[in-house]
């Protein structure tokens, strides 16, 4: 168990580093930031004060120890745009994406386990059709058109739910269908096939030649074992939903990170980016790693494997 | 006993012909095989028109005249809506008088007329054109050539590397293998979509930082799934054989154990190209893909996100050549993998 998490938490460690390494080197590679910060009438002086005072003096290794040093207390600088701290706008704009995660989760969950199980449960029939349609349209559809059809029927054509924008509850629906989509298809066929497995062994065909109900059979033993797959893999999903957002964000003008790292890539706002790219990878390693333990800690085939 | 036997030669007398064509057809649809037709006849049409876009495109894909900006596809035809003549036209469903008369000579005031606010599609157009006037169909098979070739690149390149790497790492094991594997869990770990903006910010979008990015997150498919292979393979008593019999050990690599995972990397292969599109659709879209004016099926798709209501199709019609391509890769793929390698089958 020990190693196991020690193995984990270093993988992950080395991530957050490489991730860093590239920000840091794109950041330098990508011009000199004396230029952007000084006008024309500066003097030499300022331009020396202004290498001393960004550490530019400094062999580089030892500015990567200062950026790393920077980066652990999420202080990534001001925005070029709007002069303000990147890391305030960030976590005001938190919010707004974990509640737009947590929704895509939710349908996911609502959607693709019911669909899961009632495909396995009637195989072939209508319901499992469904399904398969769906898991191959979930795999195949890209999130972002996906997410303008819906837009256009929904908002625009039918007028049911706002086109855009964090307001009511009803603008919710099109954005967490959007993010979740994918996740729901996959929950779906994670149910399905791990529902089937588990319907197949010795233990169900014993409950059913002891003459248990097949709703019993259903919920109260399959279900509880096949739950297992598909659970591991939502746990992992929950940050993928979080940090995926960024699609989702940026056809819905949902006012949250995701929109954010859009709007700063057509403004071409580095220190925003770095900020968010460093801030997500951080939440993205930190609920894997969180679920990974978890799971370790619940079932033991994972710790051993 | 008797009771079974009887079932079974009576069955099928009790099927009426009905019934036989219903269970034959389930049978199709059960092994795929409509589908699967469908997919390959997709992937024909995709790759042919990218192969011969500039032969067969009706267009520029570039080039538009604004005087055919926003046209329907060719089977729209024009749309009309009542207005009512008033002095000076104020909101939608007014029109002022000098405008209607241009329309129709003999219109006086409060009269309602019919005026035509989209003009129906052109045959010269089939799927009409988008906001700067360019033909929709033209730009469809030149995002088609972009996507075939970023595939082809990507593939290539991220799949020579991670198939080397796999290789080294399955056969040598110890700390080449283990340095490898963690550089593959460290690759599996970072946000692509992310890293990618960084890039783009910092180096502008280009085609090539495209093929590099998506090259830095292909690779590591390849690793794996070959390394994996290579450690079943390296056991078997052929690989030994060479050994003693003096092979070096570049022979032992490229003569005898690449050929064993050959099945494993066309699977894998196939369905990393869905995945490339994807990524590739999903970058461009954001704007951080191949730049305009390339016809990109991304970007395309984000052009009309601004006049889904005057023009639905300008992010339509891409969106439907991306579904296609990655549905009919994702099903071909499934059944390359159950075809070529039933062992993979496991993995889902």
């Amino acid at each position: 168990m020990q190693r196991f998490i020690v193995r984990r938490l270093l993988i992950t460690v080395l991530t957050i580093l490489v991730v860093s390494l590239i920000v840091f080197v794109m950041a330098r590679v990508s011009g000199d930031p004396r230029t952007l910060l000084l006008d024309d009438y500066a003097s030499q002086e300022d331009y020396d004060d202004l290498t001393v005072s960004l550490g530019l003096d400094k062999p580089l290794f030892t500015q990567y120890g200062i950026f790393l040093r920077r980066a652990i207390v999420l202080d990534f600088g001001d925005s070029v745009v709007d002069e303000q701290p990147v890391s305030d706008t960030i976590l005001e704009r938190f919010p707004a994406t974990l509640q737009l995660g947590l929704a895509a989760f939710i349908f996911s969950m609502v959607l693709g386990i019911p669909l899961g199980i009632l495909s396995s449960v009637k195989r072939d029939s209508l319901w499992d059709h469904v399904g398969k349609v769906m898991a191959l349209l979930g795999q195949s559809m890209p999130p972002f058109w996906l997410g303008i059809m819906l837009m256009f029927f929904f908002a625009v054509t039918l007028g049911w739910v706002p086109p855009s924008g964090r307001f009511e509850w009803s603008s919710f629906i099109l954005p967490a269908i959007t993010l979740g989509w994918f996740t729901t298809a996959a929950n779906m066929r994670l149910v399905r096939s791990a529902m089937l497995t588990t319907l197949d062994s010795e233990y169900i065909k014993l409950a059913r030649a002891k003459g248990v109900s097949e709703t019993a059979i259903i919920w109260k033993h399959a279900l509880k074992n096949a739950v297992i797959p598909p659970l591991t893999f939502m746990g992992v999903t929950l940050g993928t939903l979080v940090t995926g957002s960024i699609v989702a964000e940026a056809v819905f003008a949902w006012p949250g990170i995701g929109l954010l790292a859009f709007d700063a890539l057509r403004q071409s706002d580095y220190a925003m980016l770095q900020g968010i790219v460093i801030f997500f990878t951080l939440v993205y390693l930190g609920t894997s790693l969180a679920v990974d333990i978890l799971y370790a800690y619940l079932d033991p085939r994972i710790r051993f494997a | 006993m008797t009771n079974i036997a009887e079932n079974t030669v009576l069955a099928p007398q009790r099927i009426s012909a009905i019934a036989h064509a219903a269970r034959v057809l389930k049978g199709f649809l059960r092994r795929r095989n409509i589908m699967l037709v469908f997919s390959v006849f997709i992937l024909l049409v995709i790759t042919g028109t990218g192969i011969l876009a500039p032969w067969i495109s009706p267009y520029d894909p570039t080039m538009g005249s604004l005087k055919d900006q926003k046209l329907p596809p060719a089977w729209i035809g024009e749309r009309t809506t009542t207005k009512i003549v008033v002095d000076f036209g104020q909101s939608p469903d007014q029109i002022s008088i000098s405008k209607a008369q241009r329309l129709k000579a003999d219109v006086a005031l409060g009269d309602q007329i019919e005026v035509v606010i989209r003009g129906a599609g052109r045959t010269e157009f089939l799927l009409g054109t988008d906001h700067l006037g360019r033909d929709m169909l033209s730009r469809i098979i030149h995002g088609a050539r972009i996507s075939l070739i970023l595939a082809g690149i990507t593939l290539g390149v991220g799949g020579f590397i991670g198939t080397s790497l796999g290789l080294a790492a399955g056969y040598f094991g110890g700390w080449v293998d283990e340095l490898v594997m963690r550089v593959v869990d460290i690759f599996l770990a970072l946000p692509l979509i992310l890293v990618a903006l960084v890039l783009v910010v910092a180096l502008g979008a280009s085609f090539s930082l495209i093929v590099f990015v998506l090259v830095l997150f292909i690779w590591v498919r390849f690793a794996r799934q070959v390394r994996g292979e290579v450690l079943m393979i390296k056991t078997m008593d052929y690989v030994a054989l060479a050994k003693i019999s003096g092979a070096s050990t570049p022979r032992i690599l490229f003569i005898h154990l690449l050929p064993g995972v050959i099945n494993t990397l066309i699977v894998v292969a196939t369905l990393q190209v869905s995945i490339v599109i994807l990524a590739e659709s999903t970058l461009s879209f954001l704007g951080a893909g191949v730049p305009p004016p390339t016809p990109a099926w991304g970007s395309m798709v984000a052009n009309g996100r601004d006049v889904l209501k005057d023009a639905w199709w300008i992010s339509t019609m891409p969106g439907v050549a991306i579904l296609l391509t990655v549905m009919s890769l994702n099903l071909f793929g499934d059944w390359l993998r159950d075809t070529l390698d039933p062992r993979l089958r496991q993995q889902e």
